[in-house]
Parts: structure tokens; C-alpha cells; sequence
């Protein structure tokens, strides 16, 4: 095996292996754990940034292994997968500082942060792997890794919420599972292929087809939580605010997403999907799901909860880009994969820090918290300001392309959802926003935790990671057609996608 | 050439002997070492079948019709790395079990090491009779394990094992004596093509169906499962686990060589559909029941019941005329067989300490498990998966395996099946997981348990999620014999 | 109707009884006695229809020997076990199906 082939391989270790050692770390090792988890965040940010280097110059990064004659394990680096892998480190990385701010002198820290470690290698996993067995043992090991950080607590309500997630997850797995099966006595073994490879199936097994495609988006929809299959995710939100920022918000609903974006991409083919009939109906779930994720975030009184059901509609509009069929919509789909990860991630951990710094956890409790966490309340505007989809941030630029893509393919309707959920949008952050700034603070906050104050409005740890995402909100909305923004990196896949044949 | 063939039985016959006349409650250490020399040898004689392919022994130079004649072929030599790969943790596991609670050792290492000169001497055995002999002797051996624990329960058990295993016993050898009587020889290697080349008379087929019957019995087949639970729960959980990984899979193993090797002429596919048709019932059955029990070791028990349904799936997959759909139907099940057995003996083990720990079978008991033995409950999850069939563990190759040849063939209802019973084992799996992430109750105390004793359920469970890794070797060897 | 048959139909019948007798009584000793029964139906089978024209046949007389000291011996791990059983509970029977 060459350099290159073990690359994917040393992607996957660089957070496997911290977290089986930590798994065995007695509690008491904190910096030696941290140590660790950090070390493998940044050789994993160091090997993502020289394959993306690689891949810019037509290097490519292909580890194979035969399970079994015909079934085969694949990982690839291709731009696709690395546009999700990066990310994924990147946010990675940030979460594990805010974790082990949040967690300090929590108890089961080894247990926590070991299965974290396997969460981001799934997670990674799912965004390598170049075909869909692989791909299905990466979306699966996510479901049991995430399993234990959802009911870290140990609560009943956080056991209840766990049986929710496996309820959905599984039953969306055995689906997945099914689908993919049947695809593969059909064609056999497929890598992943730009322009999708079902097409040369011909028409005598387009009813089969349609059958699969079906199975294999009701599976990955339970992840991507589209509407109705999206019941797990509000709930999960029980979980500790790290888990909720990078796990519900990042990796495991994006999952289900790019896994969509490969199956209508590079299992059938954009124009196949087209030519079967089913973009259309795609489209409508994906505007379904919009419409009602934001009506549902417009009742919600818990933050977290709010945010989820925005989550909810926001991963829509990735399914909605792909969807419209057109590079420019494409365009807009797969950049809101990275635009919404960066900016609903700064929400939950301005959420996370609101509620650790001041035990706030409802939108009611939230007035004037801005003049007594200024910073935070900073990052949670320009990211709920992206998420409405304001000028000079991350979301307009998805919204631009996801409008005009809808445009020209004559889809004046999907604009249509796009305004409403901007307006839906902006009728739940705004109230938010107007609490945190312009009204109020009370006397004094109940549970505000002092101790972690120190020289700041919380806790150093805390703050940085929030912060630093919401400049990359606004950085990606004002530099995007610069050569490094997530834009130009998709303008790059997109073109792939369409024009190969 | 050094032929390991007679010592794989003679050896472990030897040190059950010798633990024996050490007395109660000795030999581990000697099983242990006894242990270790067995599995080289099995390594070799693995290494011998995939290189030379199946071959005859004569035991003592008289071959058939006088002497004993021993067999070995790829399926001989999966399933004797399978049950030496699984005793030697569960050695060390007894071992410590045994130290903390001296309770049922009584002559748990000689008769563990009989059992395992029995399957040995069953899974080499060329002649019917030879088999019938081996059969006695390993039921024998393993109700004298359930009966070690002593108190009325297990001796119930113990009891109700026995008769049910004797009846089963006796219809195989009742067909084996309307074999004989047919056609005047017990060898499998000349009842095969005999079978084949005449017309089939009444007497064989009552042979078959007596066999058959009686093999399904020991097998623990759903409507046949009711005396597994009992005996596989009350036993010691290094016994449990013995049983459940393996006991009942000699008798499947028959099942599966009568079935190809000598009444290939005589199967149908109603009879497979049949079989499938029970193990199906035992699948959702199996499950539904293991999530009702309070008792941690009854609910191992029955998803045992459950998982053995997988292994009858393959009965009728193998009569679909698409051969790659038959082919990957034998593989899937031979990989749920072997990944079965690793995940359950990991899971006995691993309920054992809980157990153990709590000082009670009671689920409800488990709340703060999580906290006091990390490990251990890692373990229980990892053979869950394994039992769930999730990536990347051998029960998901042999699901896929199994899936994608029914979808080959069309037989969307195994497929239901399979897919429904991987759900419902996850329910019951983390039925116990939820549990012990609750906090603990308050005023309850766990025992502290010895670092050793969750080791051996970790590799175990480790082995059955890796398996899937390399099933691609344990395949080949299947079909390198 | 030969010799030989007589002794295999013979056989086939004790077997049944002794299947009946083992599912059917409830009374352990009258199972191991039942067992066998069964056993000795086996037995005359196998002996009934070794015989090949008359001779007897070696072989299914040496089957019948280890038949009956398999059946031996699991008799007496019976008998054991139900007297273990009838010190714990008092019965010779075993307890409802749990």
C-alpha cells in the first residue's frame, strides 16, 4: 500500500485511536485525555489539509479492502467527500475545546469523550466511503456511537430520548439496508461515479428502481429528518450541548443528507433521477419539510428545541438544492452542507453557553442576557442573521443559489418556500434577538455560576469555539468567491457532477 | 507429516481423566494449558485442510467398515478453530468465575473438557453410528454442567435436558438403524452416493424424518426451543455460555451435514421452506419473548432461542435455483454460526459478571452498571451488535450474505423476516443497555468483581465485531475442503 | 413373515410406547423406564434388520453393545439427577413448565 492509499486510513486513526486509549483512561487523567483528543484533532486537520491540497492537483487518495469477493471496502478522498470531511474536522476540533470547557468536573468524561473520538471516525467514514456498503457500516457505527453521548446523562428523560433515536435510527437503517441489498443484486458491486452508474439498467427495471431509490431516501431521510420522519431529532436534544452542537446539528443529519447527495449524484445520476420521475417528489418533501420545521420552531419556548426544529428545516434546503435539477441549485445545496453546519453549530454553543453560564434554557428567560454576555450574544445574532439569510453571511449565499437555481430550471414555487421560510425564519430569530439585546435583565440571574466567570462573561473555552464560528459565518458569506471559500470548492464539484457524462 | 486428527481427541479425553482424579473443583490450570496446545493443534490441522483439501482418517490403521473412520473437510475445520477460539477465553473466564463463586464448580473441568473431546470427536466423525455415540456423550457431558449448580432449579433443568436430549438421541438412532437395515453400512462416505443411486424406499424416508426430528430437538427449534431457556439460564454463566456458543451448534452442524452429504436426494422444498418456515417463528418468537424477561441470563437464553432461527433461513435460500444466491446463503449462515457463537458466549460471560456484581438475575437491578463495570457492559453492547447484525461485525456479513440472496432469489418474505428480527434483538439488547445507564439506586451496593473475569468476555466480543473484517478466510476455508 | 422382521416390528412397536411413555407420564421413573423401553425397540431394530439372509451380522451386535452401555450410563445420570431433584423437592416429577 502506498502513502497515498493509507491517507483515508490515517484519517479514520487519527480519531479511532485517541478514542479507544481515552475509553481506557482512568477519570482522573484529564490533561493526558485532552492531550490526546487534541493531538488527533490536529493531525487530522493537518493530513485533510494536505489531501486537499492533493486533490486540487489531481492526486487521488483510494484505500481498498476485500471483505468478501464482491464486497468490498472503499474509502475515497475525492472533493465530495472532502468538502464533508473538512468540515467535520474542523467543527470537530472546535467542539472538543467547548466540551472540555462545558464538562469540567462532570462525571464519565472518558466515556464521553472516547465515544466522541467514534462518532467524528464514523462520521468521517460516512463521508469517505466510495461505495454504499461502506458507506452503510460508517452511517450505522454513527448511530451506535452517538447512542451512548445522548443518554451521557443517565436520566430517564435522556434514556427515554435515546429509545426515540434507535427507534427512528435503526428502523431507517434496516430500510437503508434493504435498499442497498437490492441495489447490489442488481448491479453488483458500484463505486461511487460522477454522473451516477443505475442508468445503464435500462427500462425494463425502472419500476425496481424507483423502488430502491425510495427505500434508500427513506432510510437516509431518517437522519437527514425529513418531515415525517424527523421525531428524534427534537428529542435528542436532551443531550449535553456539545453532542447537540456537533452530532445533531453536524455530523448525523448531514449524514443522512450527503448521504442523499451521493445516492441522487453518484448512484443514479442527477438525470436519471430526473428521468425516473422522482426529483420532483424529492422537491416537495424537501419544501414540506422547510415549511413545517420552521412553523414548529416558531412554537417552541426551549431554545434547544427551537434550534432543533430549525435544524430540521434548514438540512431541507440541501435536499431541496439537490433536488432542483441545475448546477446552480446543486451549487446551493451542497454549500449550505457547510454554510448551516457553521452557523447552527454557533448556535448551540451560544445556546450551551447561555445555559451553563446562566442556567437559561428557555427563549422567556432570555432577556437582556446580551448586555451580560455580549460576546456570545454576538455570535448567536450574525448566525441567526445567516440563518434568516441576511446579506454578508454564509446563508445568503446559499439562498442566493438555491433561488436562482429554482429560477432556471422554472421552479418558481420552490421560491416561493424559500421567502416564506426566510419570513418563518426571521419571525423566530428576531423575537430571540430583541429579548437578548433590547430588553431588560433581571435583578439578578438565579443560577448564574459564577465560579466559571473568571476574566470573562463565561468561561474561556466556552467562548472562543462560538466565536470563531460565527467569523467564519460572516467570512464565508463576504470572501466567497475567493479560492479557498466552501463556494468555490462546490462551484468545483458541482461542475464535475454536470458536465461528466 | 504430523497428523493432529487422533490427538484432537485423545488430548482432551486425557486431561478431562486426569482433572477428574484431581478432584473436585481441580483442573483449570491444566485445562487452560490443555487449552492452548489444542487450538495450535487445530491451527495446524486448518492450515492442512486449506492447503490438501478434505481427507480420510482410519483410526488405529483399520479403515471402514471395521474401524472408525474420521472425516475432515473445510466445515470440520471452521467449527474447530470456532469452539477452541471460544473455550480458551471462557477457560480463563471460569476460571475466575469459579474463584469468586465456588458454587457449581463441582467437576465443571473434567466434564467442560469431555464436552470437548465429544465435539471434537462429532465434528470429525464419518459414520452415523460414530456420530450417534459423540452426540450421547457431549449431551451427557453438558447436562452433567447445567446439573453442577446443584440447587432444585438447575436440577429441573438438568432433568428435562436430559429426557428431552435422550428422546432426540433416540429418534437419530432409531433412523440410524433403518439406515442400516436399508443398505448395510453406517459410513457417510458410502450411504451418500447409495442414497443417490437407488429409489428411495419408506424405511429411509422414515430414517430421514426420525434424524431429522430428533437432531431439531437437541437443536432447540422453535416449537422445540422450551427446554433451552431453563437449562442455558440457571446454569453457571461459564456453562450457559458453553452451551448456548456451542452445544446446540454440533447438532445444527449434523443437521447441516445429513442434509447435503446424505439425504440431498431426499429434500424438498416444502421441507426447507418448512424449516425456514420455524426458524422465522423462532426469530420473532425468540426476540419478542427475550424482551419480556426480568432475568438478564433468561434473556441471553432466549435470544439464543431467536438467533438459532438465522441458521434454519438457510434451508430453503440453498433451494433457490440461482446458484450465487445458494452459495451466499450456506457462507451467510455459516457466518451467523460462528459469529453467533463468539457474541453469545461473550454475552453470557458478560451477563455472568453483572450478575455476579449485582448478587442477583434481575435486570431491574442493573441501574448504575454503566459506572461500576464499564467494561463488561461494553462488552454486552459489542456482542449485541454482533447479535443486532450492525457493521462491521460478523452477524452483519452474515446478514447481508443471507439478505442479498433472498433478494437474489425474490423471497422478500425471509427477507421481512431477517429485518424484523434484527430490530427486535435490538430492542432487547437495549432493554438491558438503557438499564444500566440508569443511575444507581440508592442503598444498592455492587460486589467488586476481579479484573480478570472481564477480560475474556471483551476479546470475545471484540473477535465477533472484527470477524467481519476477515470473513473472507474463514470462507475460503469453509469451501477450501 | 421371517424371524428378523418379527424382531424389527417388535422393536419399532416398543419404540413408540417408549416415545409415548417419555412424553406422555409424568412420573420420572416411569420416563427412565420408558427410555428405556425405547432403547431396547432400537436395539431389536437395529439386531431385526441387521441380519443379512439369516447370518448374523457382526457389526449392528457390536452398535447394540455401545447402544446399551450409552443407555446405561445415561440411566444412571438419570436416576441421580431425580434423586437429587426428590431431596430438594419432595416430588418425582419434574416442576410446570416455567
Amino acid at each position: 500500500m502506498n502513502f497515498n492509499g493509507s491517507l483515508p486510513l490515517l484519517v479514520l486513526a487519527s480519531s479511532l485511536v485517541p478514542g479507544m486509549i481515552i475509553f481506557f483512561l482512568p477519570e482522573s487523567r484529564i490533561r493526558l485525555r485532552t492531550t490526546l483528543n487534541l493531538a488527533g484533532a490536529v493531525l487530522k486537520l493537518l493530513l485533510i489539509g494536505y489531501m486537499l491540497w492533493g486533490v486540487q492537483h489531481d492526486q487521488s487518495y483510494v484505500f481498498r479492502y476485500d471483505v468478501l469477493p464482491g464486497l468490498e471496502l472503499i474509502f475515497k478522498a475525492d472533493a465530495l467527500a472532502l468538502l464533508f470531511v473538512t468540515l467535520s474536522a474542523a467543527l470537530w476540533f472546535l467542539t472538543t475545546l467547548y466540551a472540555v470547557g462545558y464538562l469540567e468536573g462532570s462525571p464519565h468524561r472518558s466515556r464521553f469523550f472516547g465515544f466522541f473520538s467514534f462518532c467524528v471516525t464514523a462520521t468521517v467514514g460516512v463521508a469517505m466511503a466510495s461505495n454504499l456498503f461502506t458507506f452503510f457500516i460508517f452511517y450505522e457505527l454513527l448511530t451506535l456511537s452517538t447512542y451512548p453521548l445522548i443518554v451521557h446523562r443517565g436520566t430517564e428523560a435522556a434514556i427515554r430520548a435515546g429509545n426515540v433515536y434507535l427507534a427512528y435510527t435503526f428502523t431507517g437503517g434496516a430500510v437503508l439496508l434493504t435498499g442497498i441489498v437490492w441495489l447490489y443484486g442488481l448491479l453488483g458491486q458500484v463505486e461511487f461515479t460522477h454522473g451516477g452508474v443505475a442508468a445503464i439498467l435500462g427500462s425494463e427495471h425502472t419500476a425496481q428502481l424507483q423502488v430502491i431509490f425510495l427505500l434508500l431516501i427513506a432510510g437516509l431521510g431518517v437522519k437527514a429528518a425529513l418531515v415525517p420522519l424527523h421525531g428524534w431529532l427534537p428529542q435528542a436534544m436532551i443531550a449535553p450541548a456539545p453532542v447537540s452542537a456537533l452530532l445533531h446539528a453536524v455530523a448525523v443529519v448531514k449524514a443522512g443528507a450527503f448521504g442523499i447527495i451521493r445516492v441522487v449524484y453518484e448512484v443514479y445520476g442527477i438525470e436519471f433521477v430526473q428521468t425516473l420521475n422522482l426529483l420532483m417528489p424529492l422537491a416537495v418533501v424537501a419544501a414540506i419539510t422547510i415549511i413545517w420545521g420552521s412553523l414548529r420552531a416558531l412554537w417552541q419556548d426551549d431554545l434547544k428545541r427551537c434550534l432543533a426544529y430549525s435544524t430540521v428545516s434548514q438540512v431541507s434546503y440541501i435536499i431541496l438544492g439537490v433536488a432542483l435539477f441545475g448546477p446552480t441549485g446543486t451549487i446551493g445545496g451542497v454549500v449550505h452542507l457547510v454554510h448551516q453546519g457553521i452557523m447552527k453549530i454557533t448556535l448551540f454553543f451560544c445556546a450551551g453557553n447561555y445555559a451553563e453560564t446562566l442556567d437559561v434554557h428557555k427563549i422567556i428567560e432570555m432577556n437582556g442576557a446580551g448586555r451580560r454576555m455580549p460576546w456570545t450574544s454576538i455570535a448567536f445574532s450574525v448566525a441567526a442573521f445567516g440563518m434568516i439569510g441576511a446579506p454578508l453571511t454564509a446563508g445568503y449565499i446559499s439562498k442566493l443559489y438555491l433561488s436562482q437555481g429554482a429560477e432556471m430550471v422554472g421552479m418558481a414555487w420552490a421560491n416561493w418556500v424559500l421567502t416564506a421560510s426566510s419570513l418563518l425564519n426571521a419571525a423566530y430569530f428576531l423575537p430571540i434577538l430583541y429579548r437578548l439585546w433590547f430588553e431588560n435583565q433581571p435583578q439578578m440571574w438565579l443560577h448564574e455560576r459564577i465560579h466559571v466567570r473568571g476574566r470573562w462573561e463565561t468561561h474561556r473555552l466556552l467562548l472562543m469555539p462560538p466565536l470563531i464560528t460565527a467569523a467564519a459565518t460572516l467570512a464565508a458569506g463576504i470572501f466567497a468567491d475567493t479560492g479557498w471559500s466552501p463556494l468555490f470548492w462546490v462551484k468545483l464539484i458541482a461542475e464535475v457532477e454536470f458536465t461528466v457524462k | 507429516m504430523f497428523d493432529p486428527i487422533p490427538w484432537l481427541i485423545l488430548l482432551p479425553l486425557a486431561w478431562g481423566c486426569l482433572a477428574f482424579l484431581a478432584g473436585v473443583g481441580r483442573g483449570g490450570r491444566l485445562a487452560f494449558a490443555g487449552l492452548i496446545i489444542q487450538l495450535a493443534l487445530t491451527i495446524v490441522l486448518a492450515r492442512q485442510i486449506a492447503m490438501e483439501g478434505a481427507r480420510h482418517y482410519a483410526v488405529g490403521g483399520w479403515g471402514a467398515p471395521l474401524g472408525i473412520d474420521l472425516y475432515v473437510d473445510g466445515l470440520t475445520g471452521v467449527m474447530l478453530l470456532l469452539i477452541h477460539v471460544v473455550t480458551l477465553p471462557l477457560v480463563v473466564y471460569a476460571r475466575a468465575y469459579f474463584s469468586c463463586q465456588a458454587e457449581g464448580v463441582g467437576y465443571f473441568w473434567p466434564l467442560t473438557l469431555f464436552l470437548l473431546a465429544a465435539m471434537n470427536a462429532l465434528f470429525m466423525s464419518a459414520d452415523i453410528f460414530n456420530i450417534y455415540v459423540t452426540l450421547e456423550l457431549l449431551s451427557l457431558a453438558a447436562v452433567g454442567l447445567v446439573a453442577a449448580a446443584g440447587s432444585a432449579g438447575p436440577i429441573a433443568a438438568a432433568v428435562r435436558y436430559l429426557l428431552v436430549t435422550l428422546l432426540g438421541s433416540g429418534a437419530y438412532l432409531m433412523g440410524v438403524a433403518l439406515l442400516y437395515g436399508t443398505y448395510g453400512s453406517v459410513s457417510l462416505t458410502v450411504l451418500g452416493p447409495l442414497l443417490a443411486a437407488t429409489e428411495i424406499s419408506a424405511a429411509v424416508f422414515l430414517a430421514a424424518m426420525l434424524m431429522l426430528t430428533g437432531l431439531l430437538l437437541k437443536t432447540a427449534l422453535f416449537p422445540f426451543h422450551f427446554w433451552l431457556p431453563p437449562a442455558h439460564g440457571s446454569a453457571p454463566a461459564p456453562v450457559s455460555a458453553l452451551l448456548s456458543a456451542l452445544v446446540i451448534k454440533a447438532s445444527f452442524y449434523l443437521i447441516l451435514r445429513l442434509w447435503f452429504d446424505l439425504f440431498a436426494p431426499l429434500v424438498t422444498i416444502p421441507v426447507a421452506q418448512l424449516l425456514g418456515g420455524l426458524g422465522a417463528a423462532a426469530i420473532l418468537w425468540g426476540s419478542v419473548l427475550a424482551f419480556m424477561q426480568v432475568r438478564l441470563k433468561m434473556l441471553v437464553a432466549y435470544s439464543t432461542v431467536a438467533q438459532i432461527g438465522y441458521l434454519f433461513l438457510l434451508f430453503p435460500l440453498m433451494m433457490l435455483p440461482i446458484p450465487e444466491a445458494a452459495e451466499s446463503a450456506l457462507q451467510g449462515g455459516m457466518m451467523q454460526l460462528v459469529a453467533h457463537a463468539l457474541a453469545k458466549a461473550a454475552m453470557f460471560a458478560a451477563a455472568g459478571v453483572m450478575v455476579l456484581s449485582a448478587g442477583k438475575d434481575d435486570i431491574a437491578l442493573l441501574s448504575g452498571m454503566s459506572s461500576h463495570l464499564p467494561l463488561t457492559l461494553f462488552a454486552f453492547a459489542l456482542a449485541g451488535v454482533t447479535l443486532m447484525g450492525l457493521p462491521p461485525s460478523g452477524g452483519f456479513i452474515a446478514k447481508w450474505l443471507l439478505i442479498s440472496s433472498a433478494v437474489n432469489g425474490g423471497q422478500w418474505g425471509w427477507v421481512a423476516v431477517m429485518i424484523l428480527g434484527g430490530l427486535l434483538s435490538a430492542a432487547y439488547v437495549f432493554k438491558v443497555l438503557c438499564q444500566a445507564f440508569l443511575p444507581p439506586v440508592a442503598g444498592v451496593k455492587f460486589k467488586p468483581v476481579r479484573r480478570v473475569l472481564e477480560w475474556p468476555a471483551f476479546l470475545l466480543a471484540l473477535i465477533s465485531l472484527l470477524l467481519g473484517f476477515r470473513s473472507g478466510e474463514i470462507l475460503s476455508l469453509l469451501g477450501g475442503g | 413373515m421371517s424371524s428378523a422382521l418379527i424382531y424389527a416390528c417388535t422393536g419399532a412397536a416398543l419404540f413408540v410406547f417408549g416415545v409415548t411413555g417419555l412424553i406422555l407420564l409424568s412420573h420420572l421413573l416411569r420416563k427412565i423406564l420408558a427410555f428405556n423401553i425405547m432403547g431396547s425397540g432400537i436395539f431389536l431394530v437395529l439386531v431385526g434388520l441387521g441380519q443379512r439372509s439369516g447370518t448374523p451380522d457382526p457389526i449392528p451386535q457390536a452398535m447394540v453393545l455401545t447402544g446399551i452401555v450409552v443407555a446405561v450410563a445415561a440411566t444412571g445420570l438419570a436416576l441421580a439427577l431425580v434423586r437429587r431433584l426428590l431431596h430438594f423437592t419432595g416430588e418425582i416429577r419434574l416442576p410446570e413448565e416455567p
